[in-house]
């Protein structure tokens, strides 16, 4: 019979994610959220959190509704424009923040998921963010050293997926769902459908259930729009 | 003066037939409304889609399908997508041909900073150094000076560095430029009505002026 990772919900999802943690939380501004993960840390509680995440949502919605609690302790993002209360915390020194290249954040994520210990990369040569790190030359070119991502956890939100952990994301909700899935040492997976093996192509798989520990069937996913535009 | 349409619609003109490109947040979006019909071009968008289309009806909105700026849109006949891990890939790997994004200030040997001004906007660099840092050609759509008239096309940037030694083109409201390799921007062409004095004014960084320099066209 094929591995199962059911679980029931959000809250039994995270019963041991705990205060101190380093989280990673999958989506890219409000577009594919793990939702009902977030609104479960806000209702559980954690604090001191260390979060690993693209955008830090919108204030009242995402990660803001952790930072409104003051649940995060440190934020590793590379934008985090579209929450005032985010920035605020940012300058104020409330929150300690570290902004990082996209492009750094989701490789170091793929080493974590490939089991490579650092990657090359010349995002950031020149820059306040290659102080303190290694830089190699390779064929003319230099490069900042940057290590894979540890995180206790992953929390990703991918579309459909069945009770083996496999995922399959739509569009562009993709996004850092599917290296985080691959990076975390527990993996949590909230799913808008959830189905058993079988159902799904195995040639559709984006994520081989391989790399999830949790997976559960999510609910009243709100999906808000950040910037609703229309063509005229 | 070039107002932020005719900016990206003389930026458009840049675009090369067949080409793969990045439209950064802000005036680079529009670029995408003057394509000419002759020239196949395919947008990249940093989260994930290559074959970005236009914005979506009412009733075609997917929360699911948004661009780099968080807005909705739409994919074109012959889109893919993928994730975060892929598409900086494909920007590193030098598979995307242009980038073209904005500037708070550049320096004549080509620097770029756009992402920070310490202790006031600290929103973080998103996706451009990794753009600068790869991208076969950058271009920059830019205000050649700000709101109190001081120039932002120096000699060295004041502000935090997004890359170094990148920017190939420079287009504003006055002028189109080039960046020299061994450095100085080189005037290319005046907006309507702007003279190279204007120009001269209003840069800070060596400016190269050769022969008579020609009006921006843009048909």
């Amino acid at each position: 019979m094929m591995i199962n990772k059911q679980v029931k919900n959000a809250e039994e999802a995270i019963a041991d994610l705990n205060d101190g943690q380093t989280i990673m939380l999958g989506g890219f501004g409000l577009c594919g959220i793990p939702e009902n993960c977030i609104a479960a840390l806000v209702k559980k509680g954690v604090t001191n959190l260390t979060c690993i995440s693209n955008n830090a949502g919108v204030d009242d919605f995402g990660i803001g509704l952790m930072l409104q609690q003051r649940q995060v302790k440190k934020m590793i993002a590379s934008y985090v424009g579209e929450n005032a209360e985010f920035e605020r915390q940012l300058l104020s020194g409330e929150l300690d923040v570290e902004l990082i290249p996209q492009g750094t954040l989701a490789f170091r994520c793929m080493a974590a998921g490939y089991g490579m210990p650092a990657i090359f990369t010349p995002a950031g040569i020149g820059t306040e963010v290659a102080i303190g790190k290694e830089v190699r030359n390779f064929n003319g070119k230099d490069y900042l050293l940057e290590t894979a991502f540890n995180a206790d956890f992953a929390i990703v939100k991918a579309w459909k997926g069945d009770t083996a952990g496999n995922l399959i994301f739509k569009a562009t909700s993709r996004n850092f769902n599917t290296v985080m899935a691959m990076a975390g040492k527990i993996t949590i997976a909230e799913v808008e459908e959830l189905v058993e093996p079988g159902q799904l192509d195995p040639n559709q798989i984006h994520v081989p259930g391989v790399y999830i520990h949790r997976i559960f069937q999510g609910s009243h996913y709100e999906k808000r729009i950040e910037q609703k535009t229309v063509s005229k | 003066m070039l107002d932020k349409e005719a900016i990206a619609k003389r930026i458009a003109k840049e675009i090369q037939h067949n080409s793969y490109v990045n439209l950064g947040i802000g005036i680079p979006t529009l670029v995408a409304n003057y394509i000419p019909k002759n020239i196949a071009v395919c947008f990249q968008s940093e989260n994930g889609l290559l074959g970005m289309g236009p914005f979506p009806t009412e009733a075609d909105i997917d929360a699911d399908l948004i661009n780099a700026g968080k807005q909705t849109i739409t994919m074109l006949p012959g889109a893919a997508l993928f994730d975060s891990a892929m598409s900086f890939g494909m920007i590193h790997a030098q598979k995307i041909d242009l980038t073209i994004l904005g500037a708070m200030e550049v320096s004549e040997n080509g620097d770029i900073a756009n992402w920070k001004i310490p202790g006031k906007m600290v929103k973080g660099m998103g996706g451009a150094m990794d753009l600068v840092a790869s991208a076969k050609n950058i271009i920059v759509a830019m205000q050649h000076v700000n709101k109190n008239g001081e120039s932002k096309l120096l000699p060295n940037c004041t502000l935090p560095l997004t890359g170094i030694r990148c920017v190939k083109k420079i287009v504003t409201e006055l002028a189109v430029l080039a960046v020299l390799p061994e450095g100085g921007f080189k005037l290319l062409e005046r907006a309507p009505g702007v003279s190279v004095e204007d120009i001269k004014k209003a840069t800070l960084g060596k400016l190269i002026i050769e022969g008579e320099i020609p009006e921006m066209a843009f048909d």
